[in-house]
């Protein structure tokens, strides 16, 4: 149990800045998930938070203590990372009892045994303790190494896109795993990936990163609905929101030089004509590819609608949200 | 432009069977997804229709012509692979340019056919670079560049997309559907994802060791699969399975599960034993006044919508409903399904029990 605070993070590498004055609080009990492309400083905010790097500038706290100075294994923290990183020639049961014959953790074996069985029977790993690990699957090998992170209980549990490497059905089955692994634990987690699915099923919080700065801290559902930018827009949703000049509808609010359009804010059947360019039947919904007024956009509609290309369409948007020229949202 | 007919066709590699008595027909111009999971022959069957494998036994015409036993080089198609083959020490241009330079055009008609590629492309800014430097999407668009510029009769591709982050992936997959509808080429497509199969595709066959599970429109493969392995396999999440045993003769217009009578297309044949009542996670409704009963434990937002995973007396259920539904984690609730959409299977084979719903879909499967 604990709460992680960064105040004022900076950290540059040479020339790089890799973040730029962030601050957040991950409060006990929390499930965050940092969320950007490559580059926007997901890996090292859990690097400075791990103590792998140490910032520039600024503090982390753990439950109110500074432990800026103090090296990764002081500050009762686990990290898993998107390589499983086992001890290939170890068994499934020492990779996992490894973190526990730690000197700084002196558990005696009997303990160690029962610790290894509970945490393998949550990961559905038992059958599998007597393997080597190089014997596993790519989900096996990813189980016993978040694994590995629980046995120690730490105090909070650091992720680097755990799921990223396997399939899409395991890593649809391991987010409702890890979500209640975390709801069960308690622990706050920090989670970074930049795959918006992640992001949207299993955060309480996420923390939107741009080029080092944390733009948006909210839950998934508020970022979704209420985005502060056009950049916070665009990493949840899809298909992706539409941006397009604010002109091109009547309505815009003064200052606005873009709309930006969710699937479910385009009503359809009343406003002004698109031509349908191609219509893609993903099952559960339909796709539809507009054109209009010299642009493109991306709608949903039923799964059996009658629309094909050619086809023309009336639109109009509903709720939209409107941007500035620097892409802030316009209230 | 090439219609591409498969008959029978079977690949073994000593004791091991690839792909056993497949048959399947491309129509000119089509978009054709070949899908699976890795290891179910899918690969194995494009590389025979190319004529980089030789079948065992079966025939393949492309064009009302049997080429099964002839090499790649006489077949007149073009492979892009997962991995990106470039030429590193040539630029953009020559490495579009030498399929043409190597069948002996002349120099003027290769710099006029490139020129043209990288404008269908738009990649005419980068023809002077060297390849080492680009993007993985540049060296994408280059590789297909140098198998469009042969316009072949058809284009097959290995998992092109395999390589690159999601985000990209999407955006690429957008570019070659559209790239393929101005060309109008028949192409054949591998892959293991089904949202890209489905997003993609103008027909899908969908493989399953060595074997073809379906094929055709990704509608109606969605909507009306013919075995438990597609209907798992299709779909984010898939289909619910709700397992049960009993007797459904043909005309049953009703399943019984437990004490619930759940209504469903008519039934054109029955089964006794071990029956499955599949239904899709948008196909469910929460609703108090069914006697269905469930427990919700999760619920995952997801933006438009939200899934809810539920506990019910046959296992779990996951139903996809509006995300401003509010619906909290321990509510226990009634669960509808939509009959028009039902598929009740054998669980003994795993095939689809024909209704009146998808006798037709079936039918031509």
């Amino acid at each position: 149990m604990a709460e992680v605070t960064l105040k004022g993070i900076t950290k540059t590498y040479g020339s790089t800045v890799a973040l730029n004055d962030v601050s957040l609080t991950v409060p006990d009990g929390a499930f965050v998930v940092l969320l950007g492309p490559t580059g926007a400083g997901k890996t090292t905010t859990l690097r400075v938070v791990s103590g792998l790097d140490a910032p520039d500038r600024g503090e982390v706290l753990i439950d109110g203590a500074p432990v800026t100075r103090l090296t990764p294994a002081q500050r009762n923290v686990a990290m898993v990372f998107q390589q499983y990183s086992l001890y290939p020639h170890m068994s499934v049961r020492e990779n996992l009892a490894f973190p526990l014959k730690s000197p700084l953790i002196r558990m005696e074996a009997g303990e160690i045994e029962k610790k290894v069985r509970e945490v393998a029977e949550m990961l559905q790993i038992a059958h599998k303790l007597d393997n080597k690990a190089t014997a596993l699957s790519g989900g096996e090998m990813q189980r016993v190494a978040i694994g590995r992170a629980l046995v120690r209980e730490p105090a909070v549990y650091l992720m680097d896109e755990p799921l990223s490497s396997l399939d899409a059905k395991l890593r649809a089955d391991l987010r409702v795993e890890l979500k209640n692994i975390q709801a069960r634990s308690g622990a706050p987690f920090l989670y970074v990936t930049h795959d918006q699915i992640e992001a949207m099923t299993m955060a309480s919080h996420v923390g939107v990163l741009d080029e080092g700065r944390l733009v948006q801290f909210a839950s998934p559902r508020e970022i979704y609905e209420n985005p502060v930018s056009i950049y916070a827009a665009s990493r949840l949703g899809l298909p992706r929101i539409n941006i397009l000049p604010a002109s091109l509808f009547p309505g815009a609010p003064s200052g606005a030089r873009s709309i930006g359009l969710r699937p479910e804010q385009i009503r359809q059947g009343e406003g002004a004509e698109s031509t349908v360019t191609r219509v893609e039947r993903l099952g559960d919904q339909t796709r539809l590819h507009l054109h209009f007024r010299k642009h493109d956009l991306i709608t949903v509609t039923d799964a059996h609608t009658p629309l094909k290309t050619g086809d023309t369409v009336k639109i109009a948007p509903e709720n939209p949200f409107y941007f500035d020229a620097q892409g802030a949202r316009v209230r | 432009m090439a219609q591409i007919r498969i008959e029978n066709l079977r690949k073994d590699f000593g004791d091991f069977t690839a792909v056993q008595s497949s048959s399947f027909t491309i129509e000119d111009g089509e978009f054709f997804m070949l899908l699976g999971p890795s290891g179910c022959g899918k690969t194995t069957t494009l590389r025979m229709m190319a004529g980089l494998e030789l079948p065992t036994s079966g025939q393949i015409f492309i064009d009302g012509e049997e080429v099964g036993q002839r090499p790649a080089s006489q077949r007149d198609i073009a492979f892009v692979f997962q991995m990106f083959a470039l030429y590193p020490h040539m630029n953009v241009r020559r490495n579009i340019s030498y399929p043409l330079v190597s069948q002996g055009m002349p120099r003027r008609e290769v710099k006029r056919k490139v020129d043209e590629v990288a404008r269908i492309l738009g990649i005419e800014n980068i023809l002077g670079k060297p390849v080492g430097g680009l993007s993985g999407g540049d060296r994408q668009r280059v590789a297909l560049g140098r198998a469009i510029v042969r316009e072949p009769k058809a284009f097959f591709m290995d998992e092109p997309l395999g390589a690159l982050d999601a985000e990209f992936r999407e955006r690429m997959a957008e570019e070659l559907r559209a790239l393929h509808d101005r060309m109008g080429s028949t192409t054949v497509y591998v892959t293991h994802d089904q949202l890209e199969a489905m997003q993609m595709g103008d027909k899908i066959v969908l493989m399953n060791h060595g074997v073809v599970e379906q094929f055709g429109r990704p509608q109606e493969i969605y909507d009306w699969p013919a075995t438990m392995f597609v209907a798992n396999f299709i779909g984010s999440p898939p289909m619910n399975f709700l397992r049960f045993e009993g007797t459904v003769a043909p005309g049953a217009e009703h399943v019984r599960l437990g004490e619930s009578e759940v209504p469903i297309p008519a039934l054109r044949e029955g089964h006794a034993g071990k029956l499955v009542l599949g239904a899709r996670p948008e196909h469910i409704r929460l609703d108090d006044a069914s006697d269905y009963r469930a427990e919700v434990q999760t619920v995952e937002y997801l933006g438009t919508t939200q899934i809810v995973s539920l506990k019910a007396r046959h296992g779990e259920v996951k139903v996809r409903i509006p995300s401003h539904e509010p619906v909290r984690e321990g509510q226990v609730t009634g669960l509808a399904f939509n009959p028009l959409t039902l598929t009740v299977f054998s669980g003994d084979s795993g095939n689809a029990l024909r209704s009146v719903a998808n006798e037709e879909v079936l039918g031509h499967g």
